[in-house]
């Protein structure tokens, strides 16, 4: 595709059901009622100049420069403020009008520097577009009166720049802060001539200002005022192709706008249906880590830990691996092999991974990631509504009246879909966070939550079953819902459960910590306030009752009818981007794709006949499991895509010995990453910008992954796990991604309608897709639930055994910042260190002050299971007895902290909650000097390959 | 075998019994859940070691699949062949 700038029909859509006929410039244009006349004109192939309206803001009407004149009506309307009537007569190119603009712009242009010929927004320009397009020849204000062109240059974000001398103030980059973003950093300062754009109070620069670094403004900017470094470094793209975002599960799509090789930018995709047009700082700016020095471009293996790498070729390398891998399958058994998957690599890459441990190896043990996040998800929805995965699309949060956010922190870690959440609040849906926290939501710009629940972090069983006791005990409940879509004995027993006076709010409420009142209140305004929708995340899943929670959650969906419709339902939030497609993907040791048991004969049958081999009807082991039989000897070799487990997974002490007691770990990545420390096989992977295949989002969104660049690694990850298979003595041949996933849908009945042709020509499709659904299901559940009856389960609040105490009197919780990317492989090698260089501590003041302790101290922060330092910051966002950090810096070594306790149903590590000790520090731990000791030899490559 | 992934076991176990002690039927569901989730290896592992420490649900749970020894096919909560069934 060459380069084009998308389409901008100046105003956005409007829903109604009712259209309305128009005549423009001679044509007739059908549009629906409400719609402006700018955009009629444009959705009819014409085009009317404009500077102040795009279509992802609301009109403004302030440049004047798109006027047009109506038959019947007096002056020259603005076309971008007018909506069309029916049998309205337009005309856009008349000689006045042309008059009329040439002022307006004359206007613009006598203020504005003119080197459009050395500026690096020439050619992709709107002022420049537009005074060409109204003939402007000549300014004869003359350049010599007032103006802004010595105003200095804001350089202070490092991904874009401001220079306000060519701004022209048509607060489009205000505007798109405010409504596309919900950040309010900017403002327009002073009236008249001497207004001005300026971020922050008087004295910030971007960077120190409320700026979130979207980069919404810099795509409203029709000028060169706010623009993106690299344009100014390489150059105007030559090229764009569409592909999907590799950090979170909101699944945002982009436009990858190239020249040659070299990304100049990514830019949010107007049609992308998870994003429509937004995106975050990470996204947008933070895929520096692609071409970072640090990726490891050549294959390289050691026959023991204590080795320096030695450099191989690709041959070598699998050769060698897979040797290794049959003399260890031959001398220990296949069940002493396993591998793990990755919830950033694509569907397709997941999917060969599994069929590499499964077909190849002769084992169900295979795990992934998710392990660590979402697996009560998982569990618990598939429990209750039968099936794996989040009920609604994100747009149906516009329907939503009431909004319950639990352990989740959508601005930061989902921070596209948390815009579109503000939205909605902003226009006056109701808002519930429980969350020890306070989030950005509990109060920003224009929100307010209506309750904000700060529970003892562990206490989200006793919240959500104090909840149902008032929903159940105050006649609060749908029992007509329930009566007709759930099973009603199964609801008798929960409900006369939750009625016992030991789960109401006043008898729990010294447990949780909040008061009971403010749970009455919350329980009754999601019970009556109309559509009320659940999103959670990981402060949910990642507890010894995660998956009771989801379950917790999913009663109080069922109870109160709020899910098969837009507007409700509940929501994961998806960590990282290929979350649910990895476990769509057969990606559990006891689930082939689709998420049907090994046990069932049928869907192995179906395998075995695909693939030509016997697959084990018992399950695999799990991560923790793997580790476990690694210390037993019972378990010698692993193949690791995409993952760094040592470090994002619990008590990492465990997980090194684990790893240590193998004889095999192939580590599968970009970086030597900390896994990569005990690996004795490294093969390079490749970045989302380098292969082809598909990411599914939260949303169970299948979105296409394009390849805009050649693999720097030489290959696709899916083509390493294919030669591997290959030396392995499988007969794989696949020649492109397409094929893998006509194999998905051949074997995964949710799947059956999906295929490449279909999500080139549509964008991407919602699973299931299949033969019910042939367009794919935004909403689940509408009719009955996928399991039949909708399930109640009853959700006893068991205490976690972490327990605070006089050693350990203080309770950490864990969770992630907006800049910054789980481990941080990606993200600490960007930019994005300049609004997160290091990990945090939280504290309130009242504990540091206790502990003498002062924001930017080191600490030593101590649990049960190890010790590390960094520093604090004190802060009332945290409540007492409770502390907070992040774990995106392998320095600090959250993991080492945390416990092995984990959720009872899918053992997802409990990080929500350690007791822990915080003390005033100088230094670093002696696990941590160790670690850095033991990483640096790890590291070392031999300088010359050895023969 | 390790006493440490032996009493991970035990652990492990009587956390799910306490977890889904309520049920209307918990014998059946541990079983049923433990029989799911848990590899060969690790079922051997608990059956050799008896019942010392375990809950009486779990003990219980556990002394019916060693009797049966041929696991039930999944978790009730299971139903592979309703996918896909309710396309929304
Ligand atoms: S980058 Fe985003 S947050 Fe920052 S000023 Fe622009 S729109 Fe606002
Ligand atoms: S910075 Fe750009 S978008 Fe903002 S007011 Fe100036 S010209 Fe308009
Ligand atoms: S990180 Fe998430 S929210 Fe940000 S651009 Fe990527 S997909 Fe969108
Ligand atoms: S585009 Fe209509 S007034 Fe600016």
């Amino acid at each position: 595709m060459g380069y084009e700038r998308q389409i901008d029909l100046g105003t956005p859509e409007v829903r109604s059901d009712s259209t309305v006929t128009c005549t423009i410039d001679g044509r007739d244009v059908t549009v629906p009622a409400g719609t402006t006349v700018m955009r009629a004109a444009a959705l009819s192939g014409g085009s009317i100049p404009k500077l102040c309206a795009t279509d992802n803001l609301k009109q403004f009407g302030s440049c004047r420069l798109c006027l047009v004149e109506i038959d019947g009506m007096r002056g020259t309307p603005a076309s971008c403020t007018t909506p069309v009537a029916q049998g309205m007569q337009v005309h856009t190119h008349t000689p006045r009008l042309e008059k009329l603009r040439r002022g307006v712009m004359e206007l613009y242009i006598s203020d504005h520097p003119l080197d459009c010929l050395t500026c690096s927004a020439n050619n992709d320009c709107e002022l420049q577009d537009q005074a060409a397009a109204v003939g402007l020849r000549d300014v004869r204000f003359g350049y010599e009166g007032d103006n802004h062109l010595g105003a200095a240059t804001d350089t202070s974000n490092p991904y874009f720049d401001f220079d306000p001398s060519k701004c022209i103030v048509c607060s489009r980059c205000v505007r798109a802060c405010d409504e596309v973003q919900g950040t309010f950093a900017l403002t327009i300062d002073g009236r008249g001539f001497a207004s001005k754009v300026s971020a922050g109070l008087g004295g910030d620069d971007y960077l120190s200002s409320e700026c979130v670094s979207c980069g919404a403004c810099v795509q409203a900017c029709p000028t060169a005022t706010l623009q993106e470094k690299t344009v100014k470094a390489i150059g105007k793209p030559e090229r764009a192709v569409v592909t999907t975002c590799a950090y979170c599960g909101v699944g945002c799509t982009f436009r990858a706008e190239m020249r040659g090789e070299q990304i100049v930018r990514m830019v949010p995709w107007k049609d992308g249906k998870a994003n429509h047009g937004h995106s975050c700082v990470k996204g947008r700016f933070a895929w520096g880590y692609a071409q970072h020095q640090e990726r490891i471009l050549s294959p390289m293996i050691r026959e023991s830990i204590d080795q320096p790498w030695r450099e191989v070729s690709w041959d070598e390398a699998l050769t060698y691996t897979a040797a290794k891998l049959n003399q260890i399958r031959d001398r220990h058994g296949r069940n002493a092999l396993g591998g793990i998957t990755s919830s950033r690599c694509t569907n397709e890459e997941t999917f060969l991974v599994q069929k590499l441990v499964r077909a190849g190896f002769g084992t169900n043990n295979v795990d992934t990631c998710a392990r660590v996040c979402h697996s009560p998800t998982g569990y618990g929805l598939k429990t209750t509504f039968g099936t794996s995965a989040g009920t609604q699309d994100f747009d149906s949060v516009e329907d939503s009246d009431v909004i319950l956010v639990i352990g989740a922190n959508p601005t930061d870690a989902h921070p596209v879909f948390g815009s579109r959440m503000k939205q909605r609040l902003r226009k006056g849906a109701k808002l519930i966070v429980i969350d020890p926290r306070k989030t950005d939501l509990v109060r920003s710009p224009h929100i307010t939550a209506d309750f904000h629940l700060p529970l003892r972090p562990g206490t989200n069983v006793a919240v959500l079953t104090a909840m149902a006791h008032v929903i159940v005990t105050e006649g609060l409940a749908n029992e007509a819902f329930i009566r007709e879509r759930c099973d009603w004995d199964e609801y008798s027993h929960w409900a006369e459960f939750v009625s016992q006076e030991r789960n109401s709010p006043e008898f729990l409420s010294p447990v949780i910590g909040v008061d009971a009142s403010a749970i009455r209140g919350a329980a009754r305004l999601y019970a009556t306030g109309g559509n009320g929708a659940i999103y959670y995340g990981l402060g949910v899943t990642e507890h010894s009752q995660g998956s009771s929670t989801v379950m917790a959650i999913a009663n109080l969906a069922m109870a109160t009818g709020n899910i098969g419709r837009r507007g409700v339902g509940v929501n994961p939030l998806r960590g990282q981007n290929n979350v649910q497609g990895a476990c769509d993907m057969g990606s559990f040791p006891h689930e082939l794709s689709g998420y049907r048991h090994v046990s069932d004969g049928a869907a192995r049958a179906l395998f075995e006949a695909e693939w030509g081999v016997k697959i084990d009807p018992e399950p695999g082991m799990r991560i923790p499991n793997m580790l476990d039989a690694a210390v037993d000897g019972a378990f010698k070799a692993i193949y690791i895509q995409g993952e760094d487990i040592l470090q994002s997974d619990p008590d990492t002490r465990h997980v090194a010995a684990g790893l240590a007691a193998m004889e095999c770990v192939i580590v599968h990545d970009l970086f030597l990453n900390e896994t990569a420390n005990y690996a004795h096989v490294f093969l390079p992977g490749s970045t989302f910008l380098e292969k082809n295949g598909t990411f599914t989002n939260a949303e169970r969104r299948i979105q296409p992954v394009r390849k805009v660049m050649e693999p720097l690694n030489g290959y696709e990850d899916w083509q390493v796990t294919q030669r591997l298979a290959q030396a392995m003595g499988l007969d794989w041949n696949y020649t492109h991604p397409s094929e893998i996933m006509d194999e998905i849908a051949r074997l995964t009945p949710t799947f059956s309608g999906v295929n490449y042709a279909r999500l080139d020509a549509e964008g991407s499709l919602q699973w299931p897709v299949n033969d019910k659904a042939p367009d794919g299901s935004p909403i689940m559940h509408i009719d009955g639930f996928v399991r039949g009856k909708g399930k109640f389960v009853v959700t006893d609040y068991v205490p976690t055994d972490e327990r605070t105490g006089p050693r350990f009197p203080l309770l950490l919780t864990t969770g992630r910042i907006l800049s910054q990317y789980n481990v941080g492989a990606q993200t600490r090698r960007t930019a994005n260190v300049a609004w997160h260089a290091e990990d945090l501590l939280e504290i309130h003041p009242t504990d540091a002050e206790n502990r003498g302790l002062k924001s930017g101290d080191w600490v030593r922060l101590a649990s049960r299971s190890g010790e590390t330092t960094l520093r604090a910051q004190v802060t009332d966002r945290v409540a007492p007895g409770v502390v907070y950090t992040t774990f995106h810096h392998p320095e600090t070594q959250a993991n080492v902290v945390t416990t092995d306790y984990s959720d009872w149903a899918t053992n997802c590590p409990e990080y929500k909650v350690t007791a822990v000790q915080v003390t005033p520090s100088n230094g670093p731990s002696e696990w941590q000097e160790d670690y850095a000791a033991q990483a640096t030899q790890s590291r070392r490559i031999v300088a010359e390959p050895a023969e | 075998m390790s006493a440490m992934t032996t009493d991970k076991l035990v652990y492990m176990a009587n956390q799910i019994a306490r977890n889904m002690a309520l049920d209307a039927d918990p014998v059946a569901v541990v079983a049923d859940h433990i029989a799911a989730f848990w590899t060969p290896r690790m079922k051997e592992l608990i059956f050799a070691h008896g019942s010392d420490g375990l809950d009486p649900i779990a003990a219980k749970a556990l002394a019916r699949l060693e009797k049966g020894r041929e696991p039930a096919p999944q978790t009730r909560a299971t139903d592979p062949h309703a996918h896909g069934a309710d396309a929304g």
